[in-house]
Formats: structure tokens, C-alpha cells, sequence
């Protein structure tokens, strides 16, 4: 069977952008970058279900992969921090080039396996999924599922469960001393005697009065404490 | 065109998400290859599905997406656990056991 010319262009055309998508994913400098051409690569991957007859997991891929996972993504990434550059350190050396020959060989041999499994059984023809999705793809589904693999979607089902709890058990954080609150930190101030008054504000009687700009005491000097110590740091020697 | 290029198009997909896992340091990437090569496995179910003409590829494309769904909610919770400890998402950095 081959199909039809539309099927065709579609093909060649998402299909590069596709493997475009995956290079660029890998080659992306920064975490952000990798998840948008991830993306991207998974939208065209829903064409192609779609294209194949495959109507409910081109949609499933959709609302799941672009939607859940990888807005997940996202989110984690914000949370760990998007500037988190990747190390150009080579912990093994020559790893690099190694993985590259690697994955150059593996496609190799996986593609030439393809070629030989078609060509061996005389490149059999593609029966179609018209017969199959008569009854429309998503009743056929249904009936696959919670007939013949209820088991497997059971135990999926609970799959699910244990992974949902798991996270929450990860991202679970026992707190071992007591919340430090106003009071707490105002006595805590008083028996160290260090710094009884609250915090200078920054930019007082300086040049500016940015958030990172430490204030200047009587003498002249500035004063760090000033500045949070997220910001500290950024203005060093143009005070 | 015949509907086997779908397959090499997997394949190369597999690949290059494999070649990204040996190739990238930072956790989150490696992750989103991991992804890249269950999508790549799933456009496989599906173009099999096609070739033998009934809807089982296409089960099991369900159930791969089930499982990558609940791996991704535990490994990003492994992250953000490692993150939390280390202050990094490299996984250079989780050498604790080296020494």
C-alpha cells in the first residue's frame, strides 16, 4: 500500500521539522529552548497519529504531552532555574565525540535492520486501519481496553496512584525546628545584642535608590547590610 | 510513499533523543530526551498498528504515554529533591559516592 500524495508532502515536510525540532532540542544552550522545540517535535508527532488513523492519540498526545508534561516541564525548570547553564567539564574524557559516534551507529544499525526486515519479507503490504476503525477509532480503543487489557489499565490506574504519592512524598519537606516568626527573630535579635535595630534600607542618602544600591552610613561608606543578599554583590566598584 | 518511512522517522527520533541523553549534562534536558525517545517508540506502535491493520500498536502507544505520564511526575520530584540538597540540576554534580 502507499499513500496518497498528500500524505506524502505532509510527511517530508513535518517529518524534517520534526527531526529538526529533536537536533535543536539537543543542542539547545539553554533548558528553555530544549522544551519549546520538545514541543514543537511532539505537536508534529500528533499530526502524524492523526494522519495514521490514530484519532485519539493524536489528541491524547496533545492534551498530554504538550499540555501536562510539558507545562511540568516548565514549571521544574522555572523552579530549578532557567540560567542553569550546562558544565562544559569533561568528567570522562573524549565522552563527547563517543556518545556522538554512538548514536551515529545505533541509528545506523536500526535503520539498516528496518530495511532488512522489509526487503527479507518482500515488503509486505500495509493492510490499513480502515476495516479496524469502522466502528469509529475510539470505540475500538474501548473495546480493546476495558476488555481485553481491563488488567493492565487497572494496574495502570494504580500505577498512577503510586506515582502521585510518590511525588508528593518527594516533594514533602519535614520541618525539624519551630517556625521562626517576628517575635521569635525580634528576641533572637535582642540575645545576640548584634543588630537590635532593624535593617539600614538600601539607596539611603546614595546616588540612587535601586534595591542593590547600598546606603550610605555618616562616614560616607557604604553598607552592605543594606542590600539583600540576593542582590549583594552586583555593584562592586562604582559605588 | 510507502508508510515505512514512519518508522525510520522513529528511529531517527530514538536516535537523537538516545545520542541527547549520552550528550547533555543537565538533568531536566536528559529527562525531555527520555521523552523524545517514548514519543519516538510510540510513533512506532502507531505505524505498526497501521501496517497490521487492527488497533493493539495503538493500546499500547496508550499505555506507553499512562507510564511516561507517571515517570515524569516521579523523576521531576527526584530533581527538585536533588536540586533542593545540591543547589544543581547537573548530573555531574551527584557524584557523593565517588570518594
Amino acid at each position: 500500500m502507499s499513500t496518497g500524495t498528500a500524505e506524502a508532502v505532509q510527511f517530508w515536510l513535518l517529518g524534517g521539522l520534526a527531526v529538526l525540532g529533536a537536533i535543536a532540542m539537543v543542542c539547545a544552550t539553554k533548558a528553555v529552548y530544549s522544551a519549546l522545540f520538545l514541543a514543537v517535535t511532539m505537536i508534529i508527532l500528533a499530526v502524524f497519529y492523526i494522519a495514521q488513523g490514530a484519532v485519539f492519540l493524536g489528541v491524547v498526545q496533545v492534551v498530554v504531552y504538550t499540555g501536562a508534561v510539558m507545562m511540568l516541564f516548565l514549571f521544574v525548570l522555572m523552579l530549578v532555574g532557567v540560567d542553569s547553564a550546562d558544565s562544559l567539564t569533561e568528567t570522562l574524557k573524549g565522552q563527547r565525540p563517543a556518545a556522538i559516534a554512538a548514536g551515529i551507529g545505533f541509528g545506523l544499525v536500526v535503520i539498516g535492520a528496518i530495511g532488512n526486515a522489509s526487503v527479507e519479507s518482500g515488503r509486505p503490504d500495509f493492510v490499513g486501519l480502515d476495516a479496524a476503525n469502522a466502528g469509529g477509532n475510539v470505540e475500538g480503543l474501548a473495546e480493546l481496553i476495558f476488555v481485553r487489557y481491563l488488567w493492565a489499565f487497572e494496574l495502570t490506574g494504580a500505577l498512577l496512584i503510586i506515582a502521585t504519592v510518590g511525588a508528593m512524598i518527594l516533594a514533602h519537606r519535614e520541618r525539624f525546628t519551630e517556625r521562626q516568626g517576628q517575635r521569635e527573630l525580634s528576641e533572637q535579635r535582642f540575645r545576640d545584642g548584634t543588630h537590635v535595630t532593624p535593617m539600614p534600607s538600601p539607596g539611603v542618602y546614595a546616588r540612587h535608590n535601586a534595591v542593590d544600591w547600598p546606603a550610605r552610613l555618616p562616614d560616607g561608606s557604604p553598607s552592605e547590610l543594606s542590600v539583600n543578599p540576593m542582590h549583594r554583590g552586583h555593584r562592586d566598584g562604582e559605588m | 510513499m510507502n508508510p515505512e518511512n514512519y518508522l525510520y522517522l522513529s528511529v531517527l527520533l530514538f536516535t537523537i533523543g538516545a545520542a541527547g541523553v549520552l550528550l547533555r549534562r543537565n538533568a531536566i534536558v536528559v529527562f525531555m530526551c527520555i521523552e523524545l525517545m517514548l514519543n519516538a517508540a510510540n510513533l512506532a506502535f502507531v505505524t505498526f498498528a497501521r501496517m497490521h491493520g487492527n488497533l493493539e500498536g495503538q493500546v499500547f502507544a496508550f499505555f506507553t504515554m499512562v507510564v511516561a505520564a507517571a515517570e515524569v511526575v516521579v523523576g521531576l520530584a527526584i530533581i527538585m529533591t536533588i536540586f533542593r540538597a545540591r543547589r544543581s540540576a547537573s548530573v555531574d554534580d551527584a557524584n557523593l559516592l565517588k570518594n
